[in-house]
């Protein structure tokens, strides 16, 4: 009897291997393919596209990732969670991952929650997602990631005196407080505080009403796009460049994509952020070809690309840790903590306690660079977690 | 008081610059409504097609400002020549809802092509030196562009009206707006008389796309994203107006800007309340026939 | 001149009035078709029912816009505002009084009617390019407030938080969508025998012939513009249900249910079913989406070129939509014996 049993189990572990190698491990992503946002989508797919090439062939013996792509059409949180419920129930799908927008991502959270699908966010940025399901890790930033370090670094580095404009919606909001708190903690001064119509077409009104106030310093955030270059453009015709007012934002203000497009007026804009395609770290450089070398000379990967990218290597992880037999709870414990000091954007964290992510911020001018507008990094400030999870206490 | 004075000053003077981009893309909306009762939605493709030849023809091949501009405003009147016969015309008896749909659905096809040739992000605008930066007028200084931008549409306007009202051809459309039958009967062939109103309101609305693209930014949802300011502008303005539609750039694009410098919090409300009053006040528009 | 109903040139010149209403009323058997797709379609693609529960919303959407587009001739690009209305009633009564749906329901389908009454009141005076630019103009306004007023909204992030409860204490909203889809089908079953009852009634015949002719009817004494926004009223309280609807099954909101995109699409859908006609609503709605789910995954950029080019060829040669293109087939079939 005894010989029998351990005869199976050793049969058992014996053929385990085999079994393996008939692992499939599915993964659903929803992201916008279609409709006048799909730029931002297609930066996450390219990079899920590299990185399934370079490294699809270190998988464990016998593990495939199948990606199963949906297209959410844009900020449309009735279409993501429904291509998530079929992602889930009729395609079967281990993970779930991508999201560029907010809304979409927070319909989906209480889904991933209740079928214990792990759920990596590649983008969509308000600081509380994480916060929505146990089973959501992120990778992409908070703005207030990037604001709250910078409001800090501003007045530490003699701007007294600082204009807020920002987009008025969620992020343009946490933006706006984030920037604030930072740098009225520190001793600065908040002279004026303006939120644009999210649809707007002309900045020119609300550049010459920052002009005529005379800040040292114009902290902006709007969506990365075209409203960014709209706005440098205002600022530089109305000349607040030439009244000596700086312009500084989140990095999102001065994508690379973008910034071709800005002409010299973007030429010294100070941002904050986590990512900048001209960094001159070994990793990042060859990413950076890598990208070129797929999708033309031509092409930059910008923030979004390195949200796919590391998200990407924090799936692959949790699939070559688990030998392609995914289980959500291990998933989320294999993420909790999980390191990468290899990421195009330097050193990075799943925080274990709110699994958001931890990362650099860099403090960036525009310069020009071989003839070409970049952001150069020239200042660390390492490590940052979500300020707003830390002020907040919020896990 | 020298604060409200410069402020004013800046308001004016960036809302005419908005309503005069406004006014060159709409005007020729204005005019195909009031003259054939079509209702275009998608008279901003020509605006955005006027945008991308400009800036390609810029960007790409080197010409200078001016040519292109021109080029392009030739370029999409002849193109909507052929539109206006082979599509357009076979629509003017229809219902509004037919024509509402058969315009939708010339801005989607716009939209993929656009897409497809350009790709998806915004074009970029480079003005030449000479038009970039401020100009100083003594008492203060303005952006050059703007400046510019104010001066030639002005121009523009003016040779408009002039050959609306001294020209042969204007009598003829004026004549057409007020009363088509009676217009045909004494001989005036509308047929063609339309082809060229259509092809000039298209040619304008190219300029207006090529001229403001440093204010509206070109991007395949452009024929989309602005059609909105364009109808409140023919709405308000009246129907086959000319100047109805000047009228209405110039309140909207003022009162526009008026709030967005003095109270941004209700800065997006304003111009929808605003043309909802207008419009329930005068159903018409302020130039239009009732 | 507005897409003519085939139905209403088809009747002999015989009938009384009175014989072809209650002829009209009779349920013709093919009438019955539509209901056995839905139920069928539990049955054999059970995978697919969170498609099929929001192929049903906007079934039920594209219902309430027939019947001021289709029978009273009422041009909207507005009619997001109306559905974006009631979604956002129903998520914030879910949020901050009961989670109970079905009094959600009703809260969704009256705030949606009140805005449509009171907006209906004042924009109905007008007709044309007007009437089109006012409905944006009042899209774009309600859209806005809706971002503004993010502390009850949640402006762009979305109403977070909505948990609904049991359907009668009884049936959980699961994740298959099962719950969803039955409750959709039965909430647009009932919207669908009044809408029935009322095109029929005398009051929709009247409507019909506002859209033919407003100056006949003003000259036999019909109120035309009470009961212009009357119909515009009823389809707000129906535009409200659908957003009610969309909200309680995928419990959520956020602000693209205002936008002028879904107004665009709405109207897409119901001329590509057919206008004027209850079912084209049915057949457009269902097409549009299955066509948007297969075909946009393949072509994403190029899928909107071709809603563009099939929105061009209906206006040009197949003013009646698909169900227009199978009345003219039969109609071919039925002459050739």
């Amino acid at each position: 009897m005894r010989f029998w049993k351990s005869l199976i189990a050793t049969a058992a572990v014996a053929l385990l291997p085999w079994a393996a190698t008939a692992q499939t491990v599915k993964i659903g992503i929803i992201n916008t393919y279609s409709g006048p946002n799909a730029t931002l989508g297609e930066q996450i797919d390219n990079a899920i596209k590299l990185y399934t090439k370079e490294y699809e062939k270190n998988l464990p013996p016998g593990v495939k990732i199948e990606l199963i792509r949906r297209d959410d059409t844009g900020p449309n949180p009735d279409v993501a969670k429904r291509l998530a419920q079929e992602l889930i129930t009729r395609d079967k799908v281990n993970m779930l991952a991508g999201v560029v927008w907010t809304p979409n991502a927070a319909a989906i959270a209480p889904l991933a929650t209740e079928a214990k699908i792990p759920f990596m966010i590649m983008n969509a940025g308000t600081a509380a997602i994480s916060t929505m399901s146990p089973y959501i890790a992120r990778v992409s930033f908070t703005l207030w990631q990037s604001s709250h370090p910078f409001g800090i670094w501003a007045a530490k580095n003699n701007i007294k005196k600082a204009f807020i404009a920002v987009s008025d919606y969620g992020p343009g909001h946490d933006a706006e407080a984030g920037f604030e708190k930072g740098f009225t903690d520190n001793g600065g001064q908040i002279v004026g505080k303006v939120r644009m119509p999210l649809a707007n077409p002309d900045f020119v009104p609300f550049m010459q009403r920052i002009k005529d106030s005379a800040p040292e310093a114009l902290f902006v955030f709007i969506p990365a796009g075209r409203q960014a270059t709209a706005l440098m453009k205002a600022f530089g015709d109305l000349g607040l460049d030439k009244a000596g007012i700086k312009l500084i934002g989140p990095g999102d203000i001065t994508t690379d994509e973008e910034l071709p497009n800005m002409g010299d007026a973007a030429i010294g804009v100070i941002t904050m952020h986590h990512y900048s395609a001209a960094a001159t770290r070994p990793a990042n450089q060859a990413f950076v070809q890598a990208w070129k070398r797929e999708y033309g000379p031509n092409t930059t990967p910008a923030f979004m690309a390195v949200g796919g990218w590391d998200g990407m290597a924090a799936i692959y992880h949790a699939v070559r840790e688990q030998k392609g037999r995914i289980d959500g709870d291990k998933t989320m414990a294999l993420w909790k903590g999980w390191k990468n000091d290899q990421s195009p954007r330097g050193p990075i964290m799943i925080d274990p306690e709110t699994r958001d992510i931890v990362q650099n911020e860099y403090v960036r001018r525009v310069e020009r660079v071989g003839g070409a507008l970049a952001n150069v990094e020239f200042e660390t400030i390492p490590m940052v977690k979500d300020p707003w999870k830390v002020i907040n206490n919020r896990k | 008081m020298d604060v409200f004075f410069s402020a004013s000053i800046s308001i004016l003077f960036h809302g005419l610059a908005f309503a005069m981009v406004l006014y060159i893309i709409s005007v020729g909306l204005s005019v195909t409504m009031g003259l054939m009762g079509f209702a275009n939605l998608a008279h901003g493709v020509f605006a955005m097609a006027g945008g991308y030849l400009t800036t390609t023809a810029m960007n790409t091949y080197g010409v200078p400002f001016g040519f292109a501009l021109v080029f392009a405003a030739v370029a999409v009147a002849l193109l909507s020549v052929v539109l206006e016969r082979f599509l357009y015309a076979r629509l003017y008896g229809a219902g509004e809802l037919e024509q509402v749909l058969f315009t939708i659905g010339l801005i989607f096809m716009a939209v993929a092509v656009v897409r497809y040739i350009w790709g998806p992000l915004p074009q970029r605008m480079l003005l030449p030196a000479a038009l970039s930066g401020q100009i100083d007028f003594g008492f203060r200084s303005f952006p050059t562009y703007r400046t510019f931008l104010i001066a030639i549409s002005l121009v523009l306007i003016v040779v408009l009206w002039l050959g609306i009202e001294r020209t042969n051809f204007g009598a003829q459309v004026r004549a057409a707006v007020d009363n088509r039958r009676m217009a045909e009967s004494l001989g005036i062939n509308t047929g063609r008389l339309f082809t060229l109103t259509f092809a000039l309101g298209s040619g304008l609305a190219a300029l207006g796309g090529g001229l403001g693209a440093d204010i509206l930014a070109i991007h395949p949802a452009y024929a989309f994203e602005y059609l909105v300011y364009f109808l409140m502008v023919v709405a308000v303005g009246g129907l086959g107006s000319i100047r109805g539609p000047f009228v209405a750039a110039v309140l909207l694009g003022v009162s526009d800007t008026a709030f967005k410098y003095l109270v941004p919090e209700v800065g997006a409300f304003v111009i929808y309340i605003a043309v909802i009053g207008l419009l329930l006040w005068r159903p018409a528009g302020l130039f239009g026939r009732a | 001149m507005i897409f003519k109903r085939p139905s209403s040139s088809d009747s002999a010149p015989s009938d009384s009035a009175v014989e072809q209403m209650v002829r009209s009323h009779r349920l013709r058997p093919l009438e019955l078709l539509p209901w056995i797709v839905v139920v069928g379609a539990y049955f054999v693609f059970p995978e697919y029912l969170p498609l099929g529960s929001q192929i049903l919303i906007m079934i039920l959407f594209a219902i309430s816009l027939d019947l001021i587009l289709g029978y009273a001739g009422i041009i909207t690009l507005g009619h997001s505002a109306l559905f974006g209305v009631g979604a956002y009633a129903a998520g914030i009564y879910a949020l901050h009084v009961t989670g109970e749906p079905l009094s959600g329901l009703v809260v969704a389908a009256v705030a949606a009617g009140i805005v449509g009454f009171v907006s209906g009141l004042v924009i109905l005076r007008t007709h044309g390019l007007t009437l089109l630019m006012l409905t944006l103009a009042i899209t774009f306004l309600i859209a806005e407030l809706a971002n503004k007023a993010g502390f009850i909204t949640g402006g762009a992030d979305g109403l977070q938080g909505i948990a609904m409860q049991e359907i009668f204490g009884q049936f959980r909203f699961d994740m298959f969508g099962r719950t969803a889809y039955v409750y959709s089908a039965v909430v647009l079953f009932l919207v669908w025998l009044f809408a029935r009852l009322l095109v029929h009634s005398p009051f929709g015949r009247s409507l019909t012939g506002i859209r033919e002719n407003v100056t006949r009817m003003h000259a036999i004494g019909t109120p035309v513009r009470k009961r212009l926004v009357t119909v515009y009223t009823i389809s707000a309280m129906l535009a409200g249900l659908a957003g009610g609807l969309l909200t309680h099954t995928t419990q959520f909101v956020g602000l693209s249910v205002l936008s002028f995109e879904r107004s665009g699409e709405i109207v897409i859908m119901l001329i590509l079913g057919g206008i004027g006609r209850l079912y084209g609503a049915f057949v457009g709605a269902a097409v549009y989406m299955i066509a948007q789910d297969e075909l946009a995954k393949a072509d994403p950029v190029f899928w909107y070129f071709w809603i563009g080019l099939l929105l061009v060829l209906i206006v040009m040669f197949a003013r009646g939509g698909i169900l227009g293109l199978v009345d003219q087939a039969l109609r071919l079939v039925r002459r050739k014996p």
